[in-house]
């Protein structure tokens, strides 16, 4: 954990991120799955890219404070990825996936899928060919 | 993965989600590399062993270790207001396959990032792309002090196809990063279009 700690600490303004589990000397102050109950596994499926956003219901019985950071997160922006909402939480993956599940399930959250493109088969149609050329002219340009 | 329930059912005009995967070695830069190129704040999220055991082959008594995760670095590109371009460098250890497979699924290519101070490192990422089928090209990070050998003695050493392009790159600076992402994504599309019905079956992770 510490090293992981110290990782996220070498990038820029990390330390201004402490959450009330991380600490930025003593590292984690809380086991990562107390957030979630001690649950493992969401009631729903979410991909790492999976767009989360709040709907502005709120949720009709108190949650814990995680819940509310995670809900905090999802209603600062359009759209965020559960990879981004566990980054700036500091919560593995697992946890945050646990975490979103239940304020899905209470209506406060809502999930949309990635669409890959090519499925999983890894191959690109001919429509990705016109994907492939705008990611190619997006990137050339920051050049 | 498929979303079951409570999930917001859009039409499909929804963008596409884009992946680029950064693998290598242990310390070859993949975390400067998502760093330098990424848009946002670069963040360190963890995967749980445990947590994306679910559903795959069976892993008993790796089951029990709750506690074991995994470190990945995520970044983000906005290209336009269609195309978000998603980061994930990986971690290259072959025990961390396990990882790879979900993070692969739907995934554009992948850029394996080779140190030729210790070039073994990356080759793991190497083969594993091989087998799956998975475009990807490989960047040598031009460490301070370290000796400077042509694309070809790595494309050499390494055992590449003629094919895969060997870009040099320097893991901090955005453009020499973003330059290799570029290189890819080229590679992907002349690549895609020379064999357009390649539907190869990717075979058994390795």
């Amino acid at each position: 954990m510490r090293a992981r700690a110290a990782a996220g600490a070498r990038g820029s303004g990390a330390t201004g991120r402490d959450t009330p589990w991380l600490d930025g000397t003593a590292g984690r102050v809380m086991r990562p799955y107390t957030a979630s109950g001690g649950r493992t596994r969401p009631a729903i499926a979410l991909d790492l890219l999976s767009l989360v956003s709040a709907t502005g219901v709120r949720p009709s019985t108190p949650l814990g404070a995680e819940h509310i950071l995670a809900l905090r997160l999802c209603a600062g922006a359009p759209a965020v990825t559960v990879a981004e909402v566990a980054g700036q939480l500091r919560l593995p993956a697992g946890v945050v996936k646990v975490l979103l599940s239940d304020l899905m399930e209470h209506g406060a959250v809502m999930a949309q899928a990635p669409r890959f493109p090519g499925g999983e088969t890894g191959s690109f149609a001919a429509d990705d060919q016109t994907l492939l050329r705008a990611v190619l002219d997006g990137l050339r340009k920051r050049l | 993965m498929v979303c079951a329930s409570g999930c917001d059912s859009r039409p499909a005009t929804l963008p596409a989600t884009l992946k680029i995967l950064v693998a290598g070695g242990f310390g070859a830069g993949k975390t400067t590399f998502v760093g330098a190129v990424s848009e946002i704040d670069p963040l360190c999220t963890e995967e749980l062993l445990s947590g994306l055991s679910e559903g795959a082959d069976p892993v008993d008594g790796v089951e029990t270790k709750k506690t074991t995760t995994v470190a990945l670095d995520f970044g983000r590109i906005t290209l336009d207001e269609r195309h978000v371009l998603y980061l994930f460098g990986t971690p290259g250890q072959e025990r961390f396959w396990f990882l790879w497979e979900e993070l692969c699924a739907g995934a554009l290519g992948a850029v394996v990032l080779a140190d030729t101070r210790r070039l073994a490192d990356c080759f793991p990422a190497v083969d594993f792309f091989e087998r799956r089928g998975i475009g990807f090209v490989v960047a040598v990070n031009e460490f301070d002090g370290a000796h400077r050998y042509t694309a070809e003695e790595v494309r050499a050493a390494v055992g590449l196809g003629p094919r895969v392009p060997v870009v040099r790159c320097d893991a901090r600076l955005t453009s020499s990063g973003t330059g290799a992402l570029a290189a890819l994504v080229h590679h992907l599309l002349t690549t895609r279009s020379a064999h357009p019905a390649k539907t190869s079956d990717p075979g058994e992770p390795p």
